[in-house]
């Protein structure tokens, strides 16, 4: 009933906008106010709508795929959640898709955060997967399957020392237990025990500062899901080869669901910002005819 | 003394890290190291000294009856309040748990307080980022023209909007792949130069702050 509604309203404001276009014409462009409704209709009614869009899966995304399913069960994966809920949108969706990948293909996933609200993050994350039928009938267990080891102060440093010795950043884990005492640490001591490293990253510290250190100085094999405003800044690492893939903002997290056959949020997400952007691209143009009409004006 | 001592820890610490990622044995492996603890350490003290700060400027705006006073008590009780949350589910959480656990109060306040009030914050950037599309993206000239299409084609090619116009006549995506191409190339090699650039540009202040030429950091000129 409600996806009905939004979708009969959907239509409506898709109509009016050729109303909008023809005021444009006639040379009344709308007001910021206006652009900001429309916005705020085409965002939310599509949300509504609980349609999904076809992503067709990019080579970026691909790459992280493959780099993926070359690791055997019982992988030891470092999943770096160093973003906080403003980017949660985009971000988050990529965490549950990647710790429901992980935790089905029995790796080892030891999660850690450079900064302070990551672990929080990683924790709804794992809370998410684990409601996966799949994965609740493995009955993982908190320090032999997987780990939160915490937050660390230090950014890029703690990745430096890391590169020799886990423990000296993470003597304790999110919960207080001594590195030692946990089983799934027992033969990680530095990057070389890692087989790979998925890092989800808003800024700084983050993609760029984990390709530097730890793929650079140590080694590993790093993968990474940034923010769309942020996945720029990568992109010359990844055709260098220091990074392997990398998930692009929102449509980067459906076309990892997509490729690794787990419909989450970013699979509807997508709708509504393939909507939004639809009603930017016909507002740049409306914003084009009115330049052109009004410099006509001026020129006669 | 007191522009003399920072100057000299500035000094020390700089080549240390510089030298050590060449050499890294003793003993500049072992300076870093030091350093690089350091460098936590005040990491750490920065956000007590942020949320100290915090809480006098917010303090100052009640004293002085300042137009936003009451804000400024919210976001002091708030602070408190969250502070004494964590402190409190993090003695009463039982030895092998964590005030972040799912459940706790403090996580409460995290999923439906703060959550919500920064994702908020956030999304207000898409309805300035449409209206300021609507204003500034005009093709007033060749190189405004050029944004214009790059833009044009990487918003829909990014989406699947573009592949969905063209589905009824091939399931090839060709906008996706132009899109990818946009950013595969002409973006990569904009954002290396630009790279090269601000790496060039950090290696010659870095340079002049470690050999004590720039001094603006501790409160003297250049």
């Amino acid at each position: 009933m409600v996806s009905t509604i939004a979708t009969v309203l959907m239509w409506g404001v898709g109509l009016s906008l050729i109303y909008v276009l023809y005021r444009t014409i006639k040379g009344h462009p709308i007001e910021r106010r206006v652009v900001f409704l429309y916005i705020a209709l085409t965002i939310s009614l599509p949300l509504l709508m609980g349609k999904t869009a076809p992503v067709p899966v990019t080579a970026d995304v691909q790459q992280l795929v493959d780099a993926l399913n070359e690791l055997t069960p019982g992988s030891k994966v470092l999943a770096a959640f160093d973003f906080d809920p403003a980017s949660a949108p985009e971000l988050q969706p990529m965490g549950v898709a990647f710790m429901k990948y992980a935790f089905k293909h029995d790796f080892k996933v030891i999660v850690m955060g450079l900064w302070p609200q990551g672990p929080q993050q990683a924790n709804q994350a794992i809370e998410l997967a684990m409601k996966d039928e799949i994965i609740a009938a493995k009955n993982l267990q908190y320090g032999i399957d997987y780990v939160n080891l915490g937050y660390q102060s230090g950014a890029e440093f703690v990745i430096q020392y890391m590169g020799s010795e886990f423990k000296r950043m993470f003597p304790l884990d999110d919960r207080h237990i001594p590195y030692d005492s946990l089983p799934i640490m027992n033969d990680i001591s530095n990057f070389s025990n890692i087989d790979f490293i998925f890092n989800l990253s808003a800024g700084k510290p983050g993609t760029v500062e984990w390709i530097q250190i730890a793929v650079d100085r140590f080694g590993a094999t790093c993968g990474a899901g940034n923010t769309a405003v942020q996945a720029p800044q990568v992109y010359p690492y990844l055709r260098s080869g220091q990074l392997t893939g990398l998930l692009g903002g929102m449509s980067g997290g459906a076309e990892f669901e997509k490729a690794i056959n787990e419909k989450g949020q970013a699979s509807t997400f997508i709708f509504a910002q393939m909507i939004s952007h639809a009603t930017v691209i016909a507002f740049i143009i409306m914003g084009n005819i009115a330049f052109f009409i009004t410099r006509k004006k001026k020129k006669a | 003394m007191r522009r003399e001592i920072p100057l000299i820890i500035t000094t020390v610490a700089g080549l240390v890290f510089a030298v050590s990622y060449f050499i890294p044995h003793w003993p500049f492996g072992e300076a870093e190291s030091i350093f690089g603890d350091w460098v936590a350490i005040i990491q750490a003290f920065a956000i007590w000294l942020g949320a100290l700060n915090l809480v006098k400027v917010s303090l100052e705006k009640i004293y002085r009856k300042k137009e936003d006073a009451l804000y400024a008590g919210i976001i002091i009780v708030c602070l408190l309040l969250t502070i004494a949350v964590g402190f409190y589910d993090g003695f009463t959480g039982g030895p092998q748990s964590s005030f972040r656990d799912t459940g706790t109060s403090f996580d409460w306040i995290y999923r439906f307080v703060y959550t919500p009030l920064t994702s908020t914050m956030f999304a207000m950037l898409a309805f300035f980022v449409a209206s300021a599309s609507y204003r500034a993206f005009r093709a007033r000239n060749f190189e405004a023209t050029l944004l214009l299409i790059a833009g044009f084609f990487v918003m829909g090619g990014r989406v699947p909007l573009f592949h969905l116009l063209l589905k009824p006549f091939t399931d090839v995506p060709y906008f996706s792949e132009f899109a990818g191409w946009i950013m595969a190339y002409p973006l990569t090699a904009g954002m290396t130069a630009i790279m090269i650039g601000i790496a060039l540009g950090i290696m010659s202040s870095s340079l002049r702050i470690i050999l004590g030429i720039e001094r603006s950091h501790i409160g003297g000129g250049a």
